[in-house]
């Protein structure tokens, strides 16, 4: 059988992915890192084993160096004394496992640098570059960031199957679905992986909608929010993906869109929509756990105790990333459930070891497994028998760990948890 | 005009130009650079904001201590190397002289003693950072010249000053103006290298913590 090349490595579009969107707060960061090293042992995929190359900040050396020869205060000095690099094909394509396959973007390395580089939006940066170069690994391009480019969603889903798919969940659960109503205050959106894997989390929405008594309605022109576009470094992809559900809510005027549970489209929505918009979003954006906390902290949403200990995996997206770290402990502690908090649980977790997109790396695996080690050992040392996440990735690669781990761990959605335990 | 002459004088002077310009030059660079105005509704007011980057330019000098165990050979060295030079800087009774020459302004020197132990401190903490940097994975692979030319432009000025307070190799005029050129050859070379973090620490810490803190997220 004949291999099929791969396509050639545009050298031009990485540079132009690379410095088109340079600011001052991201030139800030490239021009100030003292390389003390102290961002790899913040690092999972580092302190898993041992290899310098995952250092996160040297993940971006490339991107640095393209700042540095092209834009930055000393760049004809850097450009005609040669004292960078020029960007090839051989060096992008070396780097191309250290920008995509180690790096959740999880923000941990953000988080220790003494100098406040935010190294995690470096790499999101540096994935712009790659994209526009062809780098993204093929799997992950190819399958589902090329298709969700295409279609608005990672798998393709058309408006009429998405309908279709809510009518069956609806029966299947015996649930009300309220589906492209002309007028609706609050317009969940949905993850892929729930609509694929999890079809009970699109329930657990709808119940708990329908038990807060507002009017909602999910909408079939804009409903999708995985963006793996924003993971892959699909910028113009990112871009149409957001200003799709934009137009869906405001189309039926919302007042809050909710994001599901899903980590990176809350990051998405919440803190980068609304510069793809260009001004403010006319209605606000919560993940569904902050919705739930706001209306078990108002007293519109009752729910009934829990005899339970369990455990709660944060998502990195959510937590340390958007401000979102006291939202599910309110839920839990309205529940009444016994929560054994992970070490480093809230702001300093570790990821589950798939963020990022690297759950859609098949062959990041090996580091994938590696990263989900300091979990495991994590949340058994907690001594609960469930762990509960608010992000259906984390979800997905938490059951995926732990049965090749043998696990007698469960996993469960905090969400699917409220939604029934809701008081009558 | 004698070698101490020259180096007080117009060395002095051209080493000052490069620093001021050079700074001026790189920061300019930055901040002139087209800014994203961020348009997603905030979750802290700007004062509570701006609160966040300032008290995260205190808080990121001490990492969280769930990485301490990872971290904290690297930080205590780092500590002991900064202090010390702050100490040698600014407790030393020839450099408040020296400030009070040139800003009119002056306190009180630090025992000579503890300027010596100080300076002492601070050179083996020098020399073990290089040899840290030499010999760890992680840190030879970040490594580029500019870590090696701001090492040695740190070490020289530390290394003659320490020789200038013993006066025993050679005579005061000579060691005080060798002592001079590895400062002004400092100088020159900060604006250029990492050495430039004694600006853009402060900077950067800020920006971050008032980002974040827009986001309510720890910062």
């Amino acid at each position: 059988m004949n291999e099929i090349a791969p396509p050639p490595v545009d050298v031009a579009k990485a540079l132009r992915g690379f410095i088109g969107d340079i600011g001052p707060n991201i030139a800030l960061s490239l021009e100030s890192c003292v390389h003390c090293g102290q961002c790899a042992e913040a690092c999972q995929f580092y302190v898993q084993t041992g290899d310098p190359r995952y250092t996160p900040i040297h993940k971006v050396e490339l991107f640095k160096q393209s700042y540095n020869r092209e834009l930055g205060p000393f760049a004809f000095a850097y450009k005609f004394l040669g004292l960078t690099p020029a960007l090839t094909a051989e060096t992008l394509t070396n780097w191309q496992d250290l920008v995509y396959d180690s790096c959740n973007m999880c923000g941990r390395c953000s988080l220790i640098c003494p100098m406040g580089i935010d190294i995690a939006d470096l790499v999101e940066q540096t994935r712009h570059g790659m994209y526009e170069a062809g780098l993204a690994p093929a799997d992950f391009l190819g399958a589902i960031a090329q298709k969700e480019h295409a279609t608005g969603s990672p798998f393709g889903l058309t408006s009429d199957t998405f309908r279709g798919l809510l009518h069956d969940i609806g029966v299947k659960y015996n649930v009300v679905m309220h589906v492209d109503e002309a007028r609706a205050d609050i317009v969940p959106t949905v993850s892929s992986i729930d609509v694929k894997t999890y079809p009970g989390a699109m329930a657990a929405i709808a119940k708990i909608l329908n038990h807060l008594g507002q009017s909602w309605s999910f909408r079939t022109d804009g409903f999708d929010a995985d963006n793996v576009s924003l993971t892959a470094g699909d910028r113009p992809g990112q871009d149409a993906i957001t200003q799709g559900i934009i137009a869906a809510a405001i189309s039926c005027g919302a007042q809050i869109l909710v994001m599901p549970e899903c980590g990176h489209s809350f990051t998405e929505m919440r803190w980068e929509a609304a510069n793809a918009y260009g001004k403010d979003l006319p209605f606000r954006v919560l993940q569904i756990t902050e919705l739930v906390a706001e209306n078990i902290q108002s007293g519109k949403l009752r729910v009934n105790k829990v005899v339970q200990t369990a455990t709660y995996h944060d998502a990195c997206q959510l937590s340390r990333r958007g401000g979102a770290t006291a939202a599910p402990r309110v839920i839990f502690e309205a529940l009444g459930v016994d929560l054994h908090e992970l070490e480093d649980a809230g702001d300093a977790n570790w990821c589950c070891g798939g963020g990022g997109g690297v759950a859609l790396i098949k062959r990041a695996q090996p580091l994938r497994d590696a990263a989900f080690a300091i979990k495991q050992k994590q949340i058994e040392a907690s001594g609960a028998p469930i762990v509960y996440t608010s992000c259906s990735g984390c979800r997905q690669t938490l059951e995926h760990g732990g049965k090749a781990a043998g696990w007698s761990t469960n996993v469960g959605s905090l969400l699917e948890l409220v939604a029934d335990n809701l008081a009558q | 005009m004698n070698l101490l002459e020259f180096a007080r004088g117009p060395a002095m002077q051209a080493a000052t130009l490069v620093l001021v310009v050079g700074m001026f030059w790189r920061v300019t660079g930055i901040v002139l650079l087209r800014r994203r105005v961020a348009h997603a509704a905030a979750r802290n007011p700007f004062a509570m904001r701006l609160l966040g980057g300032a008290v995260t330019v205190f808080t990121r000098t001490i990492p969280r201590r769930t990485f301490w165990p990872r971290v904290g050979t690297g930080v205590a060295l780092s500590y002991v190397f900064h202090v010390g030079l702050f100490i040698v800087l600014f407790g030393g009774a020839p450099h408040i002289l020296v400030i009070h020459e040139i800003f009119g302004v002056s306190w009180a020197d630090l025992p000579k003693g503890v300027v010596v132990l100080a300076s002492g401190l601070t050179l083996a903490a020098l020399l073990a950072l290089l040899v840290r940097r030499l010999t760890q994975p992680v840190l030879r692979l970040l490594s580029t010249p500019d870590d090696y030319i701001s090492w040695l432009v740190i070490f020289l000025p530390l290394a003659s000053g320490i020789l200038l307070s013993g006066e025993t190799v050679a005579s005061y005029g000579t060691l005080l103006a060798v002592h001079l050129f590895s400062v002004e050859l400092l100088m020159i070379w900060l604006p250029f290298g990492k050495l430039m973090h004694v600006a853009l620490v402060f900077a950067g810490r800020g920006v971050l913590g008032y980002n974040f803190s827009r986001k309510g997220a720890v910062t």
